[in-house]
């Protein structure tokens, strides 16, 4: 099973170990056009699914960043503070947070890349 | 001298626009009144010739309705009468003070007295205040008194407000603000709200539910009231956002919804300025089990006597200063009384019509995701024949043309959304020919794609580089040159 899921906010999560590092994906970014500003959680935050744990603002709009799992905020990506632009360059590269999760469950919810494709086919 | 420059950087050491009589008072040493603030002002040192030539030229590359077309979606740019500014100046009405006695100002309560009449009378509530500065604190005082009616019945756990998707954009802010928690719902294929979504985020901490109707895509809510039951069963209640209220005036009203609390956004529904920040009015309805929240004063009538209220234990407490913003209310109800109910109700028609009649002829070249009846406006999504082009250049080459752009990227749920509302105070000409640019733009946009994504090529300024002003705030002159050095 691959350790890449996707959700139908157009985030995507990838799994290693105990943590989950959460992005947005490609199809995100093209849609947000540049991207100038990302607002990062407080480390340390206990967060609930469907929880805003971000704000990524673009010249078009400001969407939040909902996350699909719960736990705690234990990284964040501190260098989209002065280069918001790396989300456009490489979304899939690029996380913005990682949880320590606290219900591995949560990810039975989540699409896999093929299916996510498929879920942008019929979306888009 | 360009004055096209910034004023200060017209300024010449030694040049001024003003004369003095001779000093004939002894002079005086500064720095005998203590430690000045500061040493100098870095004022501009202009003529008066070149200061009014510099602001009458930068004033004419500004775009405004009394200039063109500005089918702005969602902002309702309609045509602001001349007769609302000729009686905001009547002496009578512009010289008097908060401060005076209430027996010297009877005609101006009296004035605000029947502009409640009026506004309750188009909007089936109770009783209303005029007090919010605009509508954006409309809402805020709208759910701090949603807010205030559960704190006193104990209900301390109904802390939810739930808002759909297609919601007036100020909304998600106003929530948050007032200290409620947000849940968005989204829409169902035609737009409407989700009824299966909605009831399966009803529980018992609701506080309620903000609905504009028509929404943000110019459709009329077709459950409305299966909407307002579920929420008041639930123990919730149900506020309307007054927004689009130029589109059902004199036809159908919130009231009669079943709708508990409401704003009306009078810069959109009765033609005052677009303030631009500037004084706005946001008056508040509410049913009459919610009337004890006001805010103090309410304007009252006993006998033939107009008084202001204050005594309401309950009151959120006051949210802005004195009685509103006067002259903007004095406008509101000028426009009011010159339309009267038959020609409210016909503004509303024909801004209903405007609308279908754009919809209905450029849906054949442009996407229109959601294709029904629309209210007073409507969504488009790209050009059918030039799908890669983006709605950014569309509405970027519109400005050659003449006409200010429609809102653009927004509601957020269409993409390559192009919101167009034309309001109510336009031609079927001036429609006519905004139809035939569009068509011509969607005409490049096939042949020239180069020529929109370049676009605009006649405007003061051309293609705003975006990313480089959302980064590099220069907000200031001592920015710029700091930018520039």
């Amino acid at each position: 099973m691959s350790n890449l899921f996707f959700t139908e906010e157009h985030e995507w999560v990838r799994v290693e170990g105990n943590k989950a590092y959460i992005g947005i994906s490609n199809y995100a970014q093209s849609q947000l056009g540049d991207i100038v500003y990302v607002e990062l959680p407080e480390m340390d935050d206990e967060v609930s699914v469907g929880d805003s744990v971000g704000v990524v603002e673009s010249v078009k709009s400001a969407s939040d960043l909902f996350t699909p799992v719960s736990g705690t905020i234990v990284e964040i990506n501190e260098d989209l503070e002065d280069s918001p632009e790396l989300l456009n360059e490489d979304a899939m590269a690029n996380w913005i947070v990682a949880i320590e999760l606290s219900e591995k469950e949560d990810l039975t919810s989540l699409m896999d890349e093929e299916d996510y494709k498929q879920f942008l086919g019929e979306d888009a | 001298m360009s004055y096209d420059r910034l004023i200060f950087e017209n300024s010449v050491p030694g040049k001024f626009a003003y004369s003095l009589p001779k000093l004939d008072v002894p002079e005086i040493d500064p720095s005998s009144l203590g430690t000045p603030i500061r040493e100098e002002l870095d004022l501009p040192e202009v003529s008066e010739g070149d200061l009014i030539r510099h602001y009458v030229n930068i004033s004419t590359k500004n775009f405004s309705i009394d200039k063109g077309f500005y089918p702005l979606g969602s902002c309702t740019m309609k045509y602001n009468p001349k007769i609302n500014e000729n009686v905001a100046r009547i002496p009578g009405l512009s010289k008097i003070h908060p401060y005076q006695p209430q027996s010297t100002v009877q005609g101006s309560l009296a004035l605000l007295y029947e502009l409640q009449e009026y506004l309750a009378e188009v909007s089936g509530m109770d009783t209303m205040t005029l007090q919010p500065a605009a509508g954006a604190q409309g809402e805020l005082a709208g759910l701090m008194i949603i807010k205030k009616y559960h704190e006193l019945r104990g209900d301390h756990h109904r802390t939810k407000i739930i808002l759909p998707d297609s919601a007036h954009g100020t909304n998600p802010a106003t929530t948050a603000m007032a200290g409620f928690e947000l849940v968005e719902i989204p829409s169902d294929e035609d737009g409407s709200v989700d009824i299966e979504e909605l009831k399966a985020v009803i529980d018992g901490n609701l506080a309620g539910l903000m609905l504009t109707n028509p929404n943000t895509l110019g459709l009329f809510e077709g459950h409305i009231e299966e909407v307002t039951q579920i929420i008041h069963d639930a123990g919730g209640l149900i506020y309307y956002d007054g927004a689009n209220m130029n589109a059902i005036m004199g036809r159908a009203r919130p009231g009669d919804m079943g709708f508990d609390v409401m704003h009306f956004n009078v810069h959109k529904t009765f033609s005052t300025p677009h303030g631009g920040g500037g004084p706005g009015a946001g008056p508040v309805g509410v049913k009459a089990f919610l009337r004890e929240f006001l805010p103090v004063p309410l304007i009252e009538k006993e006998g033939e006597n107009y008084v202001l209220n204050y005594d309401l234990p309950n009151s959120i407490g006051k949210v802005k200063a004195f009685y509103g913003n006067y002259g903007i209310l004095v406008r509101t109800f000028s426009y009011i009384s010159t339309m009267g109910g038959p020609g409210l109700r016909e503004a509303s028609e024909m801004a209903v019509l405007n609308a279908n009649y754009l919809m209905e002829r450029l849906k054949k070249t442009y996407r229109l995701p959601i294709d029904k009846l629309c209210k007073h406006e409507f969504v488009l999504s790209g050009i059918q024949a030039a799908p890669n082009v983006s709605t950014l250049d569309i509405a970027k080459r519109l400005m050659d043309f003449g006409f200010h752009p429609p809102t653009v990227y927004f509601p957020l749920i269409i993409p390559e959304a192009m919101m167009i509302e034309p309001t109510e105070t336009e031609s079927r000409d001036t429609l006519d020919r905004f139809m035939d640019a569009l068509e011509a733009i969607a005409k490049e946009a096939v042949e020239n794609p180069e020529l929109l994504h370049n676009a605009p090529y006649t405007t003061p300024v051309r293609r705003i580089d975006e990313v480089y002003a959302a980064k590099a705030l220069i907000l200031t002159y001592k920015d710029m040159l700091n930018e520039k050095n």
